[in-house]
């Protein structure tokens, strides 16, 4: 609880937090948010300016009365309903993607970090994956394995993973030396128990501080995956995806990108402010605990 | 000069809100003369630290200096809780306030050679040319006698042995020649016979330049040695004041004759009866070896022994002191002994069993018998971890089930006296000591025979030091565990070990029962270190010249001989 209210108490982490918690509201809230299916096409609104409304036709043929807070794109969508939707999907892949790249990387991390044997072979692994541009491998991924949800998030996620074993790695063999870590040694406790029990709690705070950085990086790779036409499929709202869609009519309709950039902007902003926030109080080397 | 060099007057600085005490120092008043060693003398915690930082200027954020007057020379450093502007103490700095730190290794830039750092300070605060600094710091290098002082400018911190570095931080401090020497624990971080070379270069610098030394220290020993006038310091309080010889010889308050009680003596007590005598022994190295090198493609090259041959066994019952200095390889040879790392060559028995190059899985079964306390009290228990649960974590490896071991972590909090109920709790939720505690519990938890303690009292203040040398004392008599005691200072030999082995460059050189091997030792090497050893017995012995007379080539500072005696 004291820890709790410790990091409470510093500005970035309050105010990522703050931002993160809303958009995840908004995304969770969509329905009761004057949306519509975001799938909805109305030939009659196609790119109508922010503020207009009408009687909107439902696919299920219902008509509503619906505003177009932010206008509709060139297929009489409104980019309203699709930006919040889109918010539940684009989290969704970075706070996945970054628990898989996480426990992935730990788990690689601890074992490269503990036994010699599988850091050799490992850590080559590693490097050649990271000698491969992230999108890039990204981008060939999605293309292998077609493009899913699961397949978005493993893509985004396993050019980060050497980023996080690396850092797990570096941090085992510094923990490995620590007294309390050879006395759990000659008290005969396995090595299983050792990484479980005395090396990873202590290697929890600056993976948490890492998880946010991956989690907005991939927030931003599915954007950049989906504007190149490689990230989700077109049906799926994502920032990215509505705003690929929106680049089309860029000069007459700028709202289409700028609405969901609006959205995607102060999300990576609060994910990084709460990483570097997170970082000052849990990291031990900017820790000011007595 | 007339008047004090430094005058503190009622100084009073506050700690930030929520912290154990209000005030870091309150209400400290001090003075120092030219020629004269002020030795400011306090546990860890004392505030002894913060009073040094404040005359440099070098408060951290969060102690606030609340009340008192500060005078350097000319200089009103400090008055009321004003401070001088950061660019006048700058300028003061290195010229009128020189400062040796506690650990040359980060005093130093590892990145610049030794002689480029002392000329920064140089071309900071002088205007001279580069021939004239070059030879000016050549100069003091040889001054401090640094060997060789040419190839010390060219050398990088890292190249230099720790008493060489430090005595590049103490030219550094006192080549401007300032009218005050501040050294903040300049020798804890050394080996007893570099502190004593150390503590002979100050006390000779002082005696050449007459400047006024604040000398801060845990050590009463040495106090004894170097100490002009002494300030004894106890939660930012000021307990003690008055003349070295009067403060140490006829101490008033309560405090300071504790502190002065728990220095352990080098006499070493009459040996006890030993137990066993006829029994195999426990532990036993044969011709134990560890070598480092860097490690080749094929082969390894540039091999470093850090240990050659060494022999020594282990009665049940008994306590072995290992001494030497740092990099010795007593270190080296205790985690061999218990197998954290793996010898190079030699023969390590636990009771009857031969351990060497067994696997990790299969030493395990056997890991009971041997146990370990390390140096440092801080991470020694694993910090997310209710230390509860590190007490048993060996019996329960063993295959105690939950009910037995929550049964033992209470009987083991009992032995070592702290309270039941502190076993939910985390480390940081003890002090330093009563985590050495911990420590000693958790490695007793699984009934050893041999305890190792690496310098398990190193990092602990004299008073808690005295208090855990008790208990293992006590641990020892009831449950008849053997004690393997790495330490590098001797006087705590002197008085736990039955016997010591004198290790040196990662030989064993020398070895015997204690009392024997105090009062006559065979090598040079053994002499050396218990010339060197700072001890209250010098003083109360030989009063104060001990330690100066090893050295005839060195100008002598005496107590009463020095100018200013007021």
């Amino acid at each position: 609880m004291k820890n709790l209210s410790r990091l409470w108490s510093n500005t970035a982490v309050r105010i990522g937090l703050s931002v993160f918690v809303l958009l995840i509201g908004l995304g969770t809230c969509a329905p009761w948010l004057g949306t519509v299916d975001p799938a909805a096409m109305d030939s009659s609104f196609i790119s109508v300016a922010p503020g207009v409304a009408g009687e909107m036709t439902l696919p299920d043929g219902t008509e509503k009365q619906h505003t177009f807070w932010m206008g509709s794109d060139n297929f009489g969508r409104d980019i309203w309903s699709r930006v919040l939707y889109g918010t539940r999907v684009s989290l969704a892949v970075g706070m996945t993607t970054a628990l898989l790249a996480l426990s992935t990387g730990a788990l690689l991390g601890l074992l490269a970090g503990y036994f010699r044997l599988v850091d050799a072979l490992l850590m080559r692994l590693m490097d050649g994956l990271m000698a491969i541009p992230p999108v890039l491998l990204a981008i060939a991924l999605v293309a292998a394995l077609g493009a899913r949800f699961g397949t978005v998030v493993l893509a985004i996620a396993v050019p980060e993973i050497p980023r996080v074993t690396r850092l797990v790695r570096a941090l085992v063999l510094t923990l490995r030396e620590e007294p309390f870590v050879e006395a759990a040694r000659a008290l005969a406790t396995p090595p299983a128990l050792i990484l479980w029990r005395h090396i990873l709690p202590n290697a929890l705070a600056p993976l948490i501080v890492q998880g946010t950085f991956v989690a907005a990086s991939a927030v931003l790779t599915e954007a950049i995956l989906s504007f190149l036409g490689l990230g989700l499929p077109a049906d799926i709202p994502t920032w990215g995806n509505i705003m690929a869609e929106g680049r089309i009519q860029f000069t007459q309709h700028p709202s289409n990108v700028l609405f969901p950039a609006l959205f995607l902007v102060p999300a990576i902003l609060a994910i990084n402010l709460l990483g570097d926030g997170l970082r000052d109080e849990l990291d031990p080397k900017f820790s000011k605990r007595t | 000069m007339a008047g004090p060099i430094l005058e503190i007057e009622r100084l009073r600085i506050a700690l930030p809100a929520h912290g154990d005490r209000e005030f870091a120092v309150d209400e400290v008043s001090l003075t120092i003369h030219a020629g004269h060693t002020l030795c400011v003398v306090g546990e860890s915690g004392s505030g002894k630290s913060v009073l040094a930082m404040t005359v440099m200027g070098l408060l951290g954020r969060g102690l606030t200096p609340l009340a008192g007057r500060i005078r350097l020379g000319d200089s009103i450093l400090l008055e009321e809780g004003r401070r001088l502007r950061e660019s006048q103490w700058r300028a003061l700095r290195g010229v009128q306030m020189g400062m040796v730190f506690q650990e040359p290794t980060t005093a130093l830039n590892p990145v610049l050679s030794c002689g480029e750092q002392v000329d920064e300070l140089l071309r900071a605060h002088t205007g001279w040319g580069r021939k004239e600094r070059q030879s000016r710091v050549l100069e003091t290098f040889s001054q401090v006698l640094l060997p060789n002082p040419d190839r010390i400018y060219q050398t990088y911190p890292h190249q230099l042995s720790g008493g060489q570095r430090q005595r590049v931080v103490i030219a550094m401090a006192m080549i401007l020649k300032p009218a005050l020497l501040i050294c903040d624990e300049p020798t804890t971080a050394l080996d007893v016979t570099t502190q004593a070379e150390i503590l002979r270069l100050i006390a000779r610098l002082q005696a050449d330049e007459g400047s006024a030394v604040l000398f801060i220290t845990h050590d009463m020993g040495v106090v004894a040695e170097i100490a002009h006038e002494v300030l004894v310091m106890h939660e930012g309080r000021s307990v003690e004041q008055g003349k070295a010889a009067s403060v140490l010889g006829e101490p008033r308050e309560a405090y300071t004759r504790m502190l002065l009680a728990s220095i352990p003596s080098m006499v070493p007590p009459p040996p006890r009866a030993r137990p066993g005598g006829t029994q195999a022994p426990i532990l036993r190295a044969l011709g134990v070896s560890k070598t480092y090198g860097e490690r080749g493609w094929r082969q390894r090259h540039g091999a470093k022994a850090a240990l050659s041959e060494a022999s020594l066994a282990v009665w049940p019952g008994e306590t072995v002191g290992v001494v030497g200095e740092s990099g010795s390889g007593k270190s080296t040879l205790a985690r061999c002994l218990i197998r954290l790392i793996e010898p190079s060559a030699g023969a390590i028995h636990w009771g009857e069993t031969a351990v060497e190059g067994l696997s990790e899985a299969r030493l395990r079964p056997l890991r009971s018998k041997v146990q370990i306390v390390f140096q440092d009290p801080n991470r020694s228990l694993n910090p997310r971890y209710p230390v509860g649960k590190s007490l048993i974590e060996g019996a329960i490896n063993f295959g105690a089930n939950a009910q037995d071991a929550h049964a033992l972590a209470l009987e083991l909090m009992d032995r070592v006296r702290l309270p039941r109920v502190a076993l939910g709790r985390y480390p940081h939720q003890f002090s330093g000591g009563q985590r050495q505690r911990l420590a000693i519990a958790r490695a007793l938890a699984c009934r050893p025979e041999v305890l190792i303690a690496d310098e398990a009292v190193s990092a602990l203040d004299v008073s808690i030091q005295a208090q855990i040398l008790d208990l293992l004392r006590e641990l020892q008599d009831e449950l008849g565990v053997a004690l393997l005691f790495i330490t590098h200072d001797l006087r705590v030999a002197a008085q736990l070990c039955d016997r010591v082995v004198v290790m040196e460059a990662g030989k064993i050189i020398e070895e015997g029962p204690t009392g024997e091997l105090f009062r006559n030792p065979q090598r040079d090497y053994t002499r050396r270190l218990l010339a060197a050893a700072p001890s209250l017995d010098r003083l109360r012995e030989s009063a104060h010249v001990g330690l100066l007379e090893t050295d005839p080539a060195a100008p002598l500072f005496l107590g009463d001989s020095s100018p200013c005696a007021s």
